[in-house]
């Protein structure tokens, strides 16, 4: 809400990007570590990650944003069976 | 289908044909619709509209009411000037985006040709469609003519596009007496409907990439609330756009427009409060029994949504019985919406009228004379003996013998 008084109407959020400023790690029960040994940068995680959590620089696969990261396991599971680079643990409490 | 004499004179026009003309005239961006009986030919001749290049609109074929209601929203957000056409299931079934129109504020025009609700399944007029609608969000406008259907749409744009209403409108008239009927229409020029309707510019658009929009985003605990007490606002500042607009439309084109209709109600006694076509044929037994001497009016509300509860008061404050007719039924075992509405804008009146509530017509049944006449006597008697017989019953219909004796009709 950009004026709190009175915010657009229609709950229209007036600029974009604002997603970002919500952060959904804070959900996260257990989370993605990957192997680098093992992952052949595919970036198939990259493309199926619901909140564009997965780190990629010039064609590599690099981590997690742990801000965004909320721990779904997709990334995990899509990441291609002969591979297997990523792993989910459970958050130390 | 339409027998025109002279472009700037009278046409013969059914309803569709003059619901689908004042949309053409209006010649919106984009025109979503899934065709149903009774409105069926105010898509189909909308759609021809379309196809012979008489309009710059965008027609999309979908493939249920919800998706037609649902890409009214999309193109709405997107910043276009959008329409719709349906009746009764489709209504229905559009009931879960009425309501995302009017929270996102939308100004989309719907025209609903009244139709009655299933089950058991039936094509023909009572308002249990637009009336399970009622809390939508949406303004609704009710017709009694084709005239003022025709009328109505033209004016249905300005108000929901009114800086300070934006929000939906729907513009109902009665399936089948209405839309399927012709009546003698003045139309309006086609550059006199341009420039009434003026071009929309929507503060923001989906399309614009060079600033982007989150339209539809996630309201919890705090906010939500807020956005509903704006939405409360709106509609209830839709009531003064509505006498505006009126207003201009009378000054422009010369036919009046108010909040309702009052009709021989000045020194009337009692009087039926009644909405859409079955308006006419109270009158006509207003004026029958006013040439007999009895004090009788007649109070034809045209704007429902928002309900304009003080101008109701006072047009009924003189009165001493009042009868509210419906055409349908809200199921609630106290009778139908007109009525509850009527009779709770009453309470506030000092010395207020007796009111009784009377369910009409449902499914198309027939409404005559007659029946006004039967009411307007019930009415008298009640005024006479001071005491409500009765204060919620079925009329255009005998419990005991429910069926006419063929059984035609059923
Ligand atoms: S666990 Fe889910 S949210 Fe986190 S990086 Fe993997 S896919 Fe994205
Ligand atoms: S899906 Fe697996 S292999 Fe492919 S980039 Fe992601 S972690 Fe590496």
């Amino acid at each position: 809400m950009s004026d709190k008084k009175s915010p657009p109407i229609g709950g229209v959020i007036e600029r974009g990007g604002t997603a970002h400023e919500y952060t959904t790690g804070g959900w996260r029960k257990f989370k993605p570590v990957v192997d680098h040994e093992k992952c052949i940068n595919c970036l198939i995680c990259w493309v199926v990650c619901p909140d564009s959590a997965i780190i990629a620089e010039e064609g590599k696969m690099i981590g997690f944003d742990m801000e965004h990261c909320k721990g779904c396991g997709l990334c995990a599971s899509e990441c291609p069976d002969k591979i297997t680079a990523i792993t989910m643990e459970e958050e130390a409490d | 289908m339409a027998i025109a004499r002279n472009k700037r004179e009278q046409m013969g026009l059914t309803g569709n044909s003059a619901v689908a003309m004042a949309m053409k005239q209006v010649n919106p961006d984009v025109f979503p619709a899934y065709p149903i009986t009774p409105s069926t030919t105010v898509v189909e001749e909308f759609s021809s509209y379309v196809a012979d290049g008489a309009v710059d609109t965008e027609f999309i074929a979908v493939e249920s009411e919800h998706s037609a209601m649902s890409a009214c929203v999309g193109a709405a957000a997107a910043g276009a000037r959008v329409m719709t056409a349906t009746s009764s299931q489709g209504l229905a079934l559009m009931w879960e985006v009425l309501y995302i129109a009017s929270g996102l504020r939308l100004p989309i025009v719907l025209c609903d040709g009244n139709r009655a609700l299933s089950s058991p399944i039936n094509i023909h007029c009572d308002h249990s469609d637009t009336m399970g609608a009622r809390d939508s969000g949406w303004i609704h406008l009710y017709s009694e003519t084709v005239q003022e259907a025709y009328d109505n749409i033209f004016q249905a744009v300005r108000i929901a596009e009114h800086p300070d209403v934006m929000l939906p409108v729907m513009v109902c008239l009665d399936g089948f007496i209405t839309t399927h009927a012709i009546e003698n229409v003045t139309p309006i020029g086609d550059e006199e409907a341009q420039e009434f309707v003026g071009e929309y510019k929507a503060k923001n658009s989906l399309l614009d990439t060079d600033n982007p929009v989150t339209v539809g985003a996630m309201a919890l605990q705090e906010p939500y609330m807020v956005f509903k007490y704006q939405q409360s606002e709106a509609i209830k500042k839709a009531k003064d756009v509505v006498i505006e607009v009126g207003k201009e439309f009378e000054e422009k084109f010369g036919r009046e427009y108010g909040l309702f209709e009052s009709y021989r109600l000045e020194d009337a006694e009692v009087a039926v409060v009644i909405l859409s076509s079955a308006a006419g044929t109270t009158k006509v037994a207003v004026d029958e029994l006013r040439a007999r001497g009895k004090k009788v009016g007649l109070l034809r509300p045209r704007l429902f949504r928002p309900l304009p509860h003080a101008e109701i008061a006072e047009a009924l404050k003189g009165l001493k019985v009042v009868a509210c007719l419906d055409r349908t039924d809200s199921m609630s075992g106290f009778g139908g919406p007109l009525f509850n509405d009527v009779r709770s804008v009453l309470y506030e009146v000092e010395n207020r009228p007796l009111i009784f509530g009377r369910i009409f017509g449902l499914g198309g049944r027939d409404y005559q004379v007659k029946d006004a006449l039967a009411v307007f006597e019930e009415l008298l008697s009640t005024l006479e003996t001071g005491k409500v017989d009765e204060l919620i019953k079925y009329i255009t219909f005998d419990p005991e013998a429910p069926l006419s004796v063929d059984g035609s009709g059923c």
